[in-house]
């Protein structure tokens, strides 16, 4: 398909992206890997009369390390970067590895798919449950915002108007602690029609003391799954505890129905799939 | 020299294909080339109101802009069905069609501009005023009061009806049947996905009249005829039809479509050459789709298995038009199919061809062969089932037995050769049958669900006596045409009316040709795909190439060695029945006397030079042969799987899969062993992933692939395949079809499979596909579970809730 016309920048600086966007205004958009947006306009979905490409800002790219000692990915860094570089962080380099295909890896970008945040991706689920932080920049300055707020609903986030998400912040794992990523995808799209993703933290007992899990694809978009949090407070590992905190995963939830799967299906799949993922990063969280 | 028969010698093309330089219809520039694109209706069923055209007529960069009533002034015909059975209602398909719609992508206006862009922005700028009509979409419901016609001439939208066999013997059969086994099922309708979408390119000369049509086509000769006869009325001796590299069709592209009439018409209205290609989003709209059958069947046994009677009801949904070859399907090439590999005294097998407003089916790899084998095999997996009969040795109790071939079957087909036993002896027997029967009792003890799927099919393939197609409806020959044109240097340049599409006919076909005439493989050319070149053709489907475009080589052969023979005759003074042609060196010499020979390609520039040639010899050395087969061949298959579904989830994990195939003789078993992988699977994605799913207003909601699932490499175990060979005896190779064995075995051996495994649930049968949200429902409702039932389940086993904001448009969009 042939998308309508527009214009096309290629900015080398982020200054130079948000003086950009700062031009054109709502009739622009970013650029990143592509994967969702040039299908959509190749499919007239989405008609942008300007395109600004990001892919030559060197600033965007590449791991740091900050103050706090989290790990910063810049917002153009590909899934197939992240997959190879040791970040230390299990479920992110788990995703980063089984997300799309290889030609997908190697051209979408963590900041390209948290900011495009579809409700069937896999990453949302995985930044939420590693507790990621966006670094933005915008009209209004700097700021950083933490995962959670920055999902808002249905492929809506917290970005305003010519704001950029330039990074990715992913507090270290630390001690005694795990995260993994299941998933049940869609067998056409490779989507999630459910995915969820968790990170443990084991006491010097191996209780679990700390916890995150997050479920993506099932709703309308990726979230948190407190209930599930709070109970597996205290479980050790292999009990029976871990089933009973995994059943509590649809609590409060509306799930998404389509021909692949329906509400109830879903439902039971966030059980299943919060059940393995939690014993996976368990067992990793030695 | 020579010999190359049963070789797998690596295919000649894909050296040009790994590299990414085939060269495709999509490939081609023309100096001065505009671009067509297509309107296509957003209703599944609509009136035309009104058409404006004027805003995209006016846009910078657009040419021209046609109506369908516009091209019909200009002289195309109505799009023709070539397959008519008795007392058939074939309603009018225009290449554009004027005033009403009947499927979503039906084609509507043309627009031809200076870029495809501009095309494309045209189109948006195009006004139809649409009056929405209820729509039909399920064959099951054509027919009940108050369904809507989908063409006011067509009454209870029931295009034909057909039926076969001995319909007095099987209602005997019933009424004395010690057991009857009845089932009602589904064969899903599927989108066929070739790789490469269809595209066509025209280029007219204004001066010499001549027209140029490069198109996706499985066979361009016919496509010429259609054209010429029916659809844009240039004489075929102005019409040159160019299908080059074509990337697969499985069936989708034998048909004639709209846009090679459109894409021609318009090269010659605005006098420059013109090119169209399909988006993946048009293929899935209007490419033509496979299966979609409604069956209620019932199969008559003794008690102790011995079948005696099958009885079958089909409600065939054609779409909203018939395709080219639409009514051959579900009739010639599926109840004759009905008796399997058994012996089955009574068979009546009854069909309706229905119209709705839906996409138009036609053949797709199998064609009726599979939905009958599927039927079948369900039926004998069922009734083993409650005769408490292990389903190999059901299968084995009615098999036509080796020494009764050829076998008279009661739906009109003579099988030419088989031996059931032995291929099934082999299949087990690698398979490990027995024993893994034995862990599956200690799995289904444990509780865990694993089956085992055993499939016994059978195909006819290689259509067709011509004179046995034209009594069963079809408007064309089945015969194939061959020239082999040998150069004075002494080699060869090949000219076949079969079409490769991904086959390997340049490879398999320089194989045949070498080995009759003894030349090197290196000095044979084939040339296939151009009515400029070859002199006419039938194409390829219907696994056909090998059996009858194959034969037709050999006659050819057959006609050059004769003459060769006489011009060393001549030449060496002897007579010919003296004269040894030896095929394994490409020598010719007289007999006893191996020392002193002539070459072939000595005799060829004998021939062209013709100084010393016998008295009434003509010169030149090429020949030609029209090879009409005697019958099709009936290649069969034993294909057996062990799955485990995972009982939490619903998944359908494959374990094992053997496949064993009877294609007869195999011209190169590497070529064959790629058709049976590539063929399984292909049919495990109808028994696993694939389906053609339709809303209630007629959109379809798997318009893409991100909601159609063709499967991925990841579903699959390694598999275990092998032959078995009981050479055909009609045709001078002894060989079988190949290319839709796979896809027809595979689909009812994972399915058996999955109901094997679902059995001790006491489920009895699941509509394909067999996907985990499915089953996993299955699994609930069958062991009390929690209750949990889908309702307005999709053929999917999920939900269509068109109301909901479950993000469909987002979700389609990731398609291209």
């Amino acid at each position: 398909m042939y998308p309508a016309k527009f214009d096309y920048y290629q900015a080398t600086s982020v200054d130079e992206v948000l003086s950009l966007l700062q031009q054109h205004g709502e009739d622009a958009k970013i650029l990143a890997g592509g994967h969702s947006l040039i299908p959509m306009m190749k499919l007239r979905l989405a008609s942008p009369a300007v395109l600004v490409d990001i892919g030559q800002v060197a600033d965007l790219r590449g791991f740091s390390t900050v103050a706090d000692g989290s790990l910063r990915i810049g917002a153009m860094t590909t899934y197939h970067e992240i997959a190879d570089a040791n970040t230390g962080l299990d479920a992110l380099t788990e995703v980063c590895s089984i997300m799309g295909d290889l030609q997908v890896r190697n051209r979408g970008t963590i900041g390209g798919n948290l900011s495009h945040n579809d409700p069937a991706a896999d990453l949302p689920a995985v930044a939420l449950a590693l507790d990621a932080q966006l670094e933005i920049r915008g009209p209004s300055g700097e700021r950083l915002a933490p995962m959670e707020e920055f999902i808002v609903g249905l492929m809506e986030t917290a970005l305003a108007p010519g704001d950029l998400v330039v990074a990715v912040r992913f507090p270290p794992s630390g001690p005694a602690s795990g995260s993994a990523y299941e998933k049940f995808e869609n067998p056409a799209s490779g989507y999630a029609i459910c995915g969820v993703a968790a990170w443990v933290r084991r006491d010097g007992t191996g209780r679990i003391e700390s916890c995150r899990v997050a479920l993506t694809g099932a709703a309308d978009y990726a979230q948190r799954l407190r209930p599930v949090e709070e109970a597996m407070m205290g479980q050790q590992a292999g009990s029976e505890g871990i089933d009973a905190a995994a059943a509590k995963a649809g609590e409060g939830l509306q799930f998404l129905s389509d021909i692949h799967a329906d509400d109830v299906y879903r439902a039971h799949l966030t059980h299943v799939l919060t059940r393995r993922v939690l014993q996976k990063a368990i067992e990793r969280a030695q | 020299m020579g010999n190359y028969m049963g070789e797998s010698i690596k295919r000649r093309e894909d050296p040009r294909f790994i590299q990414g330089k085939g060269k495709y219809v999509a490939n081609l520039h023309i100096p001065n080339m505009a671009h067509v694109a297509i309107l296509r209706s957003p209703y599944a069923h609509a009136r035309i109101r009104s058409i404006n055209t004027d805003a995209a007529k006016a846009l910078d960069g657009v040419i021209a802009v046609y109506t369908g009533q516009e091209l019909i002034d200009g002289g195309v015909g109505k799009l023709p069905c070539g397959w008519n059975v008795p007392d058939i209602k074939v309603p009018d398909r225009w290449p554009l069609m004027v005033d009403r719609v009947r499927h979503v992508g039906d084609s509507v206006v043309a627009v031809v501009a200076e870029s495809p862009y501009i095309a494309y922005d045209a189109l948006e700028l195009i006004e139809v005023d649409y009056e929405p009509l209820p729509v039909v979409i399920d064959a099951r419901k054509t027919t009940e009061p108050g369904v809507p016609l989908v063409h006011d001439e067509i009454p209870d939208n029931i295009s034909y009806a057909w039926a076969l066999g001995n319909k007095d013997e099987t209602e005997q059969a019933f009424a004395s049947a010690e057991h009857v086994v009845e089932l009602e099922l589904i064969n899903q309708r599927l989108i066929p996905n070739a790789m490469e979408p269809r595209a066509a390119v025209a280029q007219w000369d204004a001066y010499t009249e001549e027209m140029t049509l490069w198109t996706t086509s499985q066979n361009p000769h016919p496509i010429r005829l259609l054209l010429s006869a029916f659809t844009l009325g240039i004489p075929e001796q102005k019409l040159r039809v160019i299908s080059p590299d074509v990337g697969g069709g499985f069936g989708s592209k034998i048909f004639h479509y709209p846009e090679e009439v459109i894409v021609p018409w318009i090269a010659r209205e605005i006098n420059r050459p013109v090119k169209w290609v399909c988006s993946r989003s048009e293929s899935y709209l209007t490419d033509s789709h496979g299966r979609d059958h409604v069956t209620v069947a019932r199969l008559a046994l003794k008690k102790d298995g011995t079948f005696t009677g099958l009885h079958v009801q089909t409600w065939s949904n054609q779409g909203a038009y018939l395709s080219t070859f639409a009514p051959l399907i579900p009739t010639a090439l599926y109840i004759t199919l009905l008796s399997g590999l058994y012996k089955i005294p009574a068979i009546w097998g009854e069909m309706w061809g229905t119209l709705t407003n839906t996409v138009p089916v036609d053949a797709y790899r199998g064609a009726g062969r599979p939905e009958a084998s599927y039927l079948v095999e369900r039926l004998v997996d069922i009734a083993a089932q409650e005769l408490g009969m292990d389903p190999v040795e059901l299968r084995r109790k009615n098999f036509i037995p080796a020494d009764e071939f050829p076998y008279q079957t009661p739906v009109a087909f003579l099988y030419d050769s088989g031996d059931y036993h032995r291929l099934f002896d082999k299949a087990l027997g690698m398979f490990g049958y027995d024993a893994l029967r034995e862990s599956q009792k200690a799995a289904r003890e444990q509780g865990r669900l694993v089956g085992i799927g055993v499939a016994g099919c059978i195909e006819a393939s290689g259509p067709a006596p011509s004179q046995v197609a034209g009594a069963l409806g079809a408007a064309v020959g089945f015969w194939e045409s061959a020239v082999i044109r040998v150069h004075p240097t002494g080699k060869a340049t090949v000219l076949t009316g079969s079409h490769s599409h991904g086959q390997g006919h340049e490879t398999t076909f320089a194989q045949v040709v070498a080995d009759q005439l003894g030349m090197d493989i290196n000095d044979v050319e084939i040339v296939h795909g151009d009515t400029g070149r070859v002199p006419f053709g039938m194409g390829t489907y219907g696994s056909r190439s090998g059996c009858v475009g194959g034969s037709a080589l050999v006659r050819a052969a057959e006609k050059v060695r004769a003459k060769a023979i006489k011009i060393a005759a001549h030449q060496m003074e002897a007579a010919e029945e003296d004269i040894v042609y030896d095929r394994t060196t490409g020598k010719l010499h007289v007999k006893g006397s191996p020392a002193h020979a002539k070459g072939f390609a000595e005799i060829a520039f004998a021939a062209y030079t013709a100084h010393n040639l016998p008295a009434g010899l003509e010169p030149g050395l090429e020949e030609s042969a029209f090879y009409d087969p005697a019958n099709f061949t009936f290649p069969n298959s034993c294909h057996i799987s062990q799955v485990e579904i995972d009982r939490e989830t619903g998944e359908v994990h494959i374990q094992h899969y053997t496949a064993v195939d009877d294609v007869g003789n195999v011209i190169n078993p590497l070529v064959v062993e790629g058709q049976i992988l590539g063929g399984i699977v292909q049919g495990i994605g109808q028994a696993l992933t694939e389906a053609a799913v339709y809303d209630e207003a007629g959109q379809l909601l798997s318009g893409s692939m991100m909601d159609y699932a063709v499967p991925k490499a990841m579903l699959f175990p390694m598999f275990d395949v092998d032959r078995t060979v009981t050479p055909s005896p009609h045709n001078p190779l002894g060989v079988k079809g190949a290319g839709e064995m796979g896809t027809i075995a595979a689909t009812v051996a994972i399915a058996n499979a999955v109901m094997d495994a679902l059995a001790p649930l006491g489920i009895r049968h699941l509509e394909m596909p067999l996907t985990a949200s499915k089953l996993w429902h299955a699994i609930q409702g069958a062991s009390g579970g929690n209750g949990m039932q889908a309702t307005n389940e999709t053929p999917l086993g999920g939900r269509d809730e068109p109301g909901d904001p479950a993000n469909w448009p987002e979700r389609q969009i990731l398609s291209d």
